[in-house]
């Protein structure tokens, strides 16, 4: 007769030995949930900054970019003399450029009277900045001078700005000791480096900050027929333009700003290796309770052996002890960092989310912790002597 | 057969020359002073060490210069019953016994299942099967551990003083109990006792002084 596995199936020894002892499981999945948390929350604060440190840079409408050699970071542009992109603009395959200021700004909540420093971009109102193509529209508001259009985004730090200005009030602060006039509300996000945003004319930035030289910007924007070879053009740029300014391709552009916070700082290093922490506690705890667990019911194992049980199906059920612990320790873990991805995103507005390939790592990194701690463990099972049972 | 116990000057012999033969479905019980060897003897029999000197058949299969692997697989024809009962403490009484049938091949689960119960009927636990071992009585757990043992259907059954944590009541009764039920089976018992009230079950009675076998009576 042939039977299916469902029929083939014996006692669930692994699932009860880890049952019938709630307690030592209830601190095994608590100590596994707790290391895939921390992991979740390190990797994911790691990746979220990276991530963040970019949310404005992924909007420009943009091919290519002019950027000061000595600027390192989006928290501390240099500028480089405007020519540059009147200059390369000569190249045939150059269709558009929009110059652009940068620069942080003191903005006082208008609520508490406190101050705070906001990233003001300056751009002429009738060039493209972003891909978003309401914001022609709003930019037009910009053209008088001393407007403004605030991130709705920004942390609440700034003030109830999007309430108010929703509400029809005519929402007017201060910005660098000046008096400004919220024009609109445009969605850009915080990023690392600076806690909001706003957008207003070349002309009030430079009203507003004098001590920028005129011809000066901080990034040019370059647009290139549809079609045309970025690389080669950028090359061909850079052949002609003179060393006070670099070309990066709107990726590079990109990855510069995230690699500044990869490798400048210990930030990448840090997060790592509290991840890195939270998978050694979790293997000490699962070897721990596994080793204890295997060592309390040794003379049951050699019982078993005494019965003709193979010492292979023992170490499956140590094994299938292991597994069970890592599906258990990781759907808590996953719903809790769930939640305090969203508690994170909420009250820090940094682009945290639990990603699929960073929720599948933290899974294998669980599973692993645990089916090594049972391998290690097993080493104690061959100390189960059937003769010494007697 | 004989067998030694440490190695090099602390070698010390444990079993002299030991011949002993057992037919199918005979019950034999071997006695003896403490510390003269049973529990070795029984141990080399029931595959669960490796035979040193002399020649030892279970079920016609040679055991001496066995590898591992066969001593294991004859395991699953030989019962043993233990001092203690050493039944699995997360498992309830029934889930114990079915441990032993699980290891028959080519049965179901449900077919095992209901093996398990039935043993446990044939040893009088019906109603305590979903207790788990704490719950039970010392006796009420030896039984539990002869219907594990008897569930894998052994055709050999080795029993080292299963009534010592039991009172001398309970003790018969148990041992009565395990040799009804190996007869049913045509199955062989070796048991190991200190107890001179059971001595009646025998069919035969092997004493044992210093490693050696006394020659029968009469
Ligand atoms: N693993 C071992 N290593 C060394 N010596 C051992 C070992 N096991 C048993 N012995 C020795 O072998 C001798 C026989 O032991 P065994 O357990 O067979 O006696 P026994 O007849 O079963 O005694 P009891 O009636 O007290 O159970 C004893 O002297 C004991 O000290
Ligand atoms: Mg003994």
């Amino acid at each position: 007769m042939k039977f299916g596995p469902w029929q083939k199936r014996s006692i669930p020894l692994a699932w009860l030995l880890l049952s019938r002892q709630p307690l030592r499981l209830l601190v095994a999945l608590a100590g596994i949930s707790f290391a895939g948390i921390l992991m979740f929350m390190q990797l994911g604060f790691r990746d979220g900054l990276f991530d963040a440190s970019v949310t404005v840079h992924r909007l420009f409408d943009a091919d290519l970019v002019l950027m000061s050699p000595r600027s390192m970071s989006s928290i501390s542009m240099s500028g480089f003399p405007r020519r540059r992109l009147v200059q390369a603009m000569a190249h045939e395959d150059v269709v558009g450029t929009t110059p652009v200021n940068w620069n942080f700004l003191l903005w006082r909540n208008p609520e508490t009277l406190t101050t705070r420093s906001i990233l003001a971009l300056g751009f002429e109102p009738s060039a493209p900045l972003f891909q978003d193509p309401e914001l022609e529209v709003k930019a037009q508001a910009l053209t008088n001078p001393g407007r403004v259009l605030f991130d709705e985004l920004s942390r609440n730090e700034f003030g109830p700005i999007p309430k108010w200005f929703k509400e029809g009030r005519i929402v007017e602060t201060e910005l660098a000791g000046k008096r400004v006039r919220v024009a609109g509300l445009v969605r850009l996000g915080p990023s690392f480096g600076a806690d909001g945003n706003l957008l207003t004319s070349r002309e009030t930035f430079l009203d507003l900050l004098p001590s920028t030289p005129p011809g000066s910007i901080e990034i040019g924007l370059i647009r290139l027929r549809p079609g045309s070879d970025p690389e080669k053009i950028i090359n061909s740029l850079r052949a002609s333009l003179p060393s006070d300014v670099k070309v990066f391709t709107r990726q590079g552009f990109i990855d510069f700003e995230k690699n500044y916070w990869r490798t400048s700082t210990s930030i990448g290093f840090i997060f790592s290796l509290g991840a890195a922490m939270g998978f050694v506690v979790g293997c000490v705890i699962v070897y721990q309770i596994l080793y204890s667990d295997v060592s309390d019911h040794l003379p049951e194992y050699a019982t078993l052996l005494a019965m003709g049980y193979r010492l292979k199906t023992l170490l499956g059920v140590v094994a299938r002890e292991g597994i069970f612990l890592a599906l258990m320790g990781y759907v808590p873990a996953y719903l809790v960092g769930q939640a305090l991805y969203a508690l994170v995103r909420s009250s820090t507005k940094l682009p945290v989310v639990m990603d699929p390939s960073r929720a599948m790592l933290v899974f294998v990194l669980i599973l692993f912790m645990c089916m090594s701690s049972a391998l290690l463990a097993m080493r104690r099972l061959v100390d189960a002597d059937p003769a010494e049972i007697f | 057969m004989s067998h030694w116990f440490g190695k090099g000057i602390t070698r010390k012999q444990i079993l002299h020359t030991i011949s002993l033969e057992i037919a199918p479905g005979e019950v034999v019980l071997l006695t003896g002073p403490s510390g003269c060897g049973k529990t070795t003897l029984l141990t080399l029999i029931g595959a669960l060490r490796k035979v040193q000197t002399g020649n030892l058949w279970v079920f016609g299969n040679k055991v001496h210069g066995s590898s591992r692997k066969l001593r294991q697989q004859l395991r699953r024809n030989i019962g043993m019953i233990f001092q203690g009962h050493n039944l699995l403490r997360c498992l309830t009484a029934e889930q114990n016994v079915q441990m032993g049938a699980d290891l028959l091949p080519g049965l179901s689960y449900r077919s095992r299942r209901d093996k398990a119960r039935e043993w446990l009927h044939e040893v009088g636990l019906r109603d305590q099967s979903s207790q788990l071992p704490q719950d039970l009585s010392g006796g009420q757990k030896q039984r539990v551990a002869i219907a594990r043992a008897l569930a894998a259907q052994p055709k050999l059954l080795l029993a080292d003083e299963p009534t010592a944590a039991l009172d001398s009541v309970t003790g018969r009764e148990v041992v009565y109990l395990l040799k009804r039920l190996a007869l049913e089976q045509s199955c062989s018992v070796l048991m190991v006792t200190h107890d001179p009230r059971i001595l009646d079950v025998a069919d035969r009675v092997v004493k044992m002084e210093d490693g050696r076998l006394l020659p029968p009576f009469g």
